[in-house]
């Protein structure tokens, strides 16, 4: 083994490990400066990559037995009832030790879901009681009588603004019963400096606040010192396992165990809406890099490493409520891998593990986990470009987002968190807000702040508009004033959560691989902007005639005459879409954070399009009571009438300056329409790639097959294992959604033409 | 150039990729002297089902595309109905494609082969020409008109060696007599042809058929198998054509 070790007589240099070029990320904590000093990258095609070996295809076969096994047990293969998960609950576990190249399990078995009740009593006690089984009466007594969760905290603090709000739904999914997750911890750390300099860099943060004692300091005091102590434990979870991460890694196969058991560690002791795993491949292709040189290491053994651990990536779960999976359904972890995209310096950062890491969905076959995301230049190596769009076609399992646009916002470390959500690697954290319910707020304001389902008063008591047929100018400033409570409510709510789960539910270990000192943003959401949008052009280029039930209130709309939909590429209510996105996000602006969070938005709804329309009364675009949203950024299924360059031109002109946080189309053609040949299709998937990227488009999910296929699979699931489509921001089993979101994803829209 | 020109557009895609090469933005354009039992677009034969649009107006519209159109060395397409129908207005649309640096395809059937003037064979980078049968029986039985002409405009193509595809709907008992096939695929070898699409007849108009009210013939023609589309596919290339 190589053991060669950098000791510089620089005063100031503390790092003692494998010798690797660079000084800045020696002298303190600095991923990016190591990366930048040391990265390959790779210009060629995809033929140096190699099949699975005997070992990985052995391992896989018996997960993917126990992944059927899981199946015809409702979801849930084993979970834990009496057992409180935290990084050294459980023994060590395998799928079968002599196999694994990579270890580390979450809990003593493989697929076995822990309890995690700090989010919730309750709701971890439904989660169990979902699939049979029943929370310890000791585990119940402690969380009942002697130790709050989140959400107890939670529902202290909301007032009843706040809780009338969420109970009309016109915001949803909050985290408020439900880890936040969408904190990315830099999992690189493990494995570049080892555990005891990682300590060591704690406790250094902590003398330097010394000399003030006050609140701030006092939390952060306390913050450091939880997560020092996640540290040592996480080194303890690793020495169960036979593994010493102390040290920095000194070969592939360690920094990639490091790395690993740093997620690992995360994924233990939260359960987190979305777990995402940051940017790690370019950082593994250095070691990869010196021991392929090195001859310690064949391409094929490389390969394997990145199999084994893609193959835990896939293997973590969670215990969920079915009202959980409603909202985003499919059992996601959002385990997001970012891909690619370019150094600030201009060079690129695909490496070949940036194949590697794509190469599993053929070696193991195309899975939704991890969320394999391309961080997209129109300047990446042609060789790359074309190998994405290839697993695409094939797979339908990668999402792009836009480096071009992103790198001048956030530099070039920065990882997906979630599906769109971009934040530098340690140095910047969201507190997960999910969405507010834009489409009902226009309800709202045309009946006067009343619920057009319960008919009770949720909003303020605005007049209500009493004309029979809908005005422009009349409907403009008063869902104006709505978005105005509504914002105010929302960030409210939010404020209440994140104070509460920082206190309830924090999150030791990920934070341990931050920076001490990071930016914090407030990332709020909007679902429904193509309704109101739509609804809005139908007010102002139509005639909307007003039907009034018994109570008053407006629930059917008829529509006289043609108006524009969001969707083809016409300004007329396409500049409606981005006038609602900038005026919604200047009003979160002017609002008061906790903890100095800065605010900001998406227009990404996962699959919760479903249960927002099924809440949500008619709207004036023609949409019926309980009828699903688009997804995300969407254009409205069949409303795009122009092709598909057209309908991805208008999504392309919502503006990411008011929408940072993200903006998620998702884009599904069948395969001959993209070309005749598998060449054309490559080079036309590309350019389309390119193209949107270029008009300033941040995001796109792209799906290639037949509806066919997906009505064949509602049939006959058994034969559809491994079928993965993406829907909003990530990727799932088709074949684990509900019936009902199935059917939504058949009706969308399917580009027969480019 | 006729910046002034006005045409009969039924519809446009802002994308296709099956159309040409590369990806297109294809203009779908009414007025179609044939009635071709298995049309798919039987709501463009009438030029008065277009909607009367100018040509500066149209291309403008192409130009919010041309970042997608270049990359993949696509451009637009003309097709319909039939463009030729409408040699003006086709002829300063293409033109104008020329001056933004697009690749113009036209798709034809041949039949108006004669009011394809120099200057817009000029502004024409590709010809798809859709020779629907090589038989003239047959080729009147399916269109109601007759081949001669289309012939005469392939051979005008071939003499002053604009680039040209041929396009051959195959529907089972209708053209698939290999013979007749056969002598099509000598034919485009001598005309030095560029390629060959062979596409399989799709059911995808009987719908439109039904709502206008129109009785379908091929109502019981079912698609060309698998077998049979290859088979033709090499005759093709056994005459040293390439086929997609």
């Amino acid at each position: 083994m190589d053991r060669v070790v950098t000791v510089i007589e620089d005063k100031d240099v503390k790092f003692v490990g494998p010798e690797f070029a660079g000084t800045a990320w020696k002298r303190g904590i600095n991923v990016r400066d190591f990366i930048q000093n040391n990265v390959t990258p790779y210009l060629g095609d995809e033929s140096f990559l190699a099949a699975p070996t005997k070992e990985t295809l052995a391992l896989w076969e018996e997960v993917l037995r126990l992944m059927k096994e899981e199946r015809a047990k409702k979801g849930t293969l084993d979970m834990d009832t009496a057992i409180i998960s935290n990084i050294t609950s459980h023994a060590p576990g395998y799928i079968n030790k002599d196999l694994e190249q990579i270890v580390g399990l979450q809990t003593d078995k493989p697929l076995k879901r822990a309890l995690m009740p700090f989010g919730g009593i309750k709701i971890a006690e439904k989660a169990c009681e979902a699939y049979g089984y029943k929370v310890s009466p000791e585990v119940h007594n402690i969380f009942t009588h002697y130790r709050k969760t989140h959400n107890e905290g939670v529902f202290d603090g909301y007032n009843d603004n706040i809780r009338k709000a969420r109970s009309a739904h016109i915001l949803t999914g909050l985290p408020d019963g439900y880890g936040r997750g969408r904190i990315i911890g830099d999992y690189r750390r493990v494995a570049l400096y080892g555990i005891d300099a990682l300590i060591a860099d704690r406790k250094e943060q902590v003398s330097t606040l010394d000399h003030t004692i006050n609140e701030e300091t006092i939390r952060l005091r306390e913050e450091l010192a939880e997560q020092t102590r996640a540290l040592a434990e996480l080194k303890q979870m690793a020495a169960s396992y036979g593994c010493d991460i102390s040290k920095p890694s000194t070969t592939a196969k360690e920094a990639v165990q490091a790395v690993y058991f740093g997620y690992l560690a995360a994924v233990k002791e939260q359960n987190g809406a979305a777990m995402s795993l940051g940017r790690t491949s370019t950082f593994l292709d250095i070691y990869i890099e010196r021991d392929l040189k090195t001859g310690i290491l064949t391409e094929a053994e490389a390969q394997e490493l990145i199999d084994h651990l893609v193959m835990k990536l896939r293997m973590v779960r969670f215990a969920r409520t079915p009202e959980y999976n409603d909202l985003f359904s499919g059992d996601p972890l959002w385990v997001t891998e970012s891909l690619g995209g370019m150094g600030v310096d201009g060079r690129t950062l695909v490496t070949k593990s940036s194949f590697r890491f794509l190469h599993t969905l053929t070696n193991l076959g195309p899975a939704p986990e991890p969320n394999l995301t391309v961080l997209w230049s129109e300047r990446l190596p042609e060789g790359f470009k074309k190998y994405c769009a290839h697993m695409s076609i094939t797979t339908s399992s990668i999402q792009y987002e836009n480096d071009d646009l992103m790198r001048t916002y956030w530099g070039d470390d920065y990882g997906i968190a979630c599906c769109v959500s971009a934040m530098r690697i340690g140095k910047q954290m969201q507190f997960f807000g999910a969405r507010a319910n834009l489409a009902k707020t226009l309800l709202y304001a045309i009946n006067g702040g009343r619920d057009e389902v319960s008919g009770k008063q949720i909003g303020p008591a605005f007049t209500p508009i009493t004309s029979e047929v809908l005005d422009y100018k009349e409907v403009m400033p008063r869902f104006d004033a709505m978005m105005e409570y509504l914002a105010g409510v929302y960030m409210d709510a939010l404020n209440v959560i994140h104070y509460m789960h920082d206190k309830y539910c924090y999150e030791r270990i990920e934070m341990a691989l931050h920076d001490r000192d990071i930016l914090r943003t407030m990332a709020c959401g909007i679902a429904g902007l193509s309704i109101a949008a739509d609804s809005l052009s139908a007010i102002k280029f139509a005639k909307v005639h007003v039907k009034r039930d018994e109570r008053g209130l407006a629930t059917g709309f008829d529509i006289e005459g043609e108006f524009p939909c969001y969707g083809n590429n016409d300004d007329r209510v396409d500049s409606i879409a981005v006038d609602l996105v900038e005026r919604f996000m200047k009003k979160l602006k002017n609002l008061k954070t906790y903890r100095g969070a800065v605010p900001t938005q998406s227009v990404l709804t996962i699959t919760s399009n479903v249960v927002y329309g099924k809440k949500t009364g008619s709207t004036p675009d023609g949409r019926m009571a309980g009828e699903p949203f688009a997804p995300g950024a969407n254009p409205m299924h069949g409303r795009d009438k122009k092709g598909a360059l057209a309908s991805l031109s208008s999504v392309a002109k919502l503006p990411y300056e008011y929408s940072q946080d993200g903006i998620s189309n998702t884009f599904s053609i069948v395969p001959g329409a993209l070309g005749k040949t598998d060449h054309g299709r490559k080079d036309n998937l590309t350019g389309l790639i390119d193209g949107y990227f270029e008009s300033g488009g941040h995001h796109l999910n792209v799906n290639v097959f037949d509806r066919e296929t997906l009505l064949d699979a509602m049939e006959h699931p058994e034969l559809y294992p491994q079928l993965t489509i993406r829907v909003s921001g990530y990727a799932v089993n088709f074949i684990k959604l509900t019936r009902e979101q199935q059917l939504d994803v058949v009706n969308r829209t399917f580009h027969k033409t480019v | 150039m006729g910046v002034n020109v006005e045409g009969y557009v039924h519809s446009v895609e802002t994308g296709g990729a099956v159309d040409g090469p590369g990806l297109r933005f294809v203009v779908f354009l009414s007025g179609c002297h044939l009635r071709c039992l298995y049309c798919h677009n039987p709501d463009t034969w009438h030029l008065k089902d277009g909607k009367k649009t100018g040509v500066a107006h149209l291309l403008n519209e192409i130009m919010l595309y041309a970042h997608y159109l270049k990359r993949t060395g696509g451009g637009v397409t003309a097709t319909g109905g039939e463009p030729l129908a409408q040699p003006e207005f086709v002829t300063a649309l293409f033109q104008g494609c020329k001056a933004m640096g697009l690749h113009t395809a036209l798709d034809t059937n041949g039949y108006l082969g004669e009011s394809a003037t120099p200057a817009l064979l000029d502004a024409t980078d590709l010809v798809m020409l859709d020779i629907k049968a090589f038989n003239p029986e047959v080729y009147k039985k399916l269109t109601g008109s007759d081949l001669e002409p289309t012939l005469r405009f392939a051979e005008r193509l071939s003499e002053m060696g604009k680039p040209t595809w041929l396009r051959y709907v195959l529907v089972p008992g209708w053209t698939d007599d290999l013979a007749s096939i056969s002598d099509l695929a000598a034919y485009a070898a001598k005309l030095k042809m560029a390629k060959v699409e062979v596409l399989p007849f799709h059911k995808m108009g009987e719908p439109k058929w039904e709502a206008m009210g129109l009785p379908y013939a091929l109502k019981d023609t079912q698609p060309p198998s698998a077998e049979l589309v290859s088979h033709v596919k090499e005759i093709f290339v056994s005459h040293g054509l390439e086929t997609v």
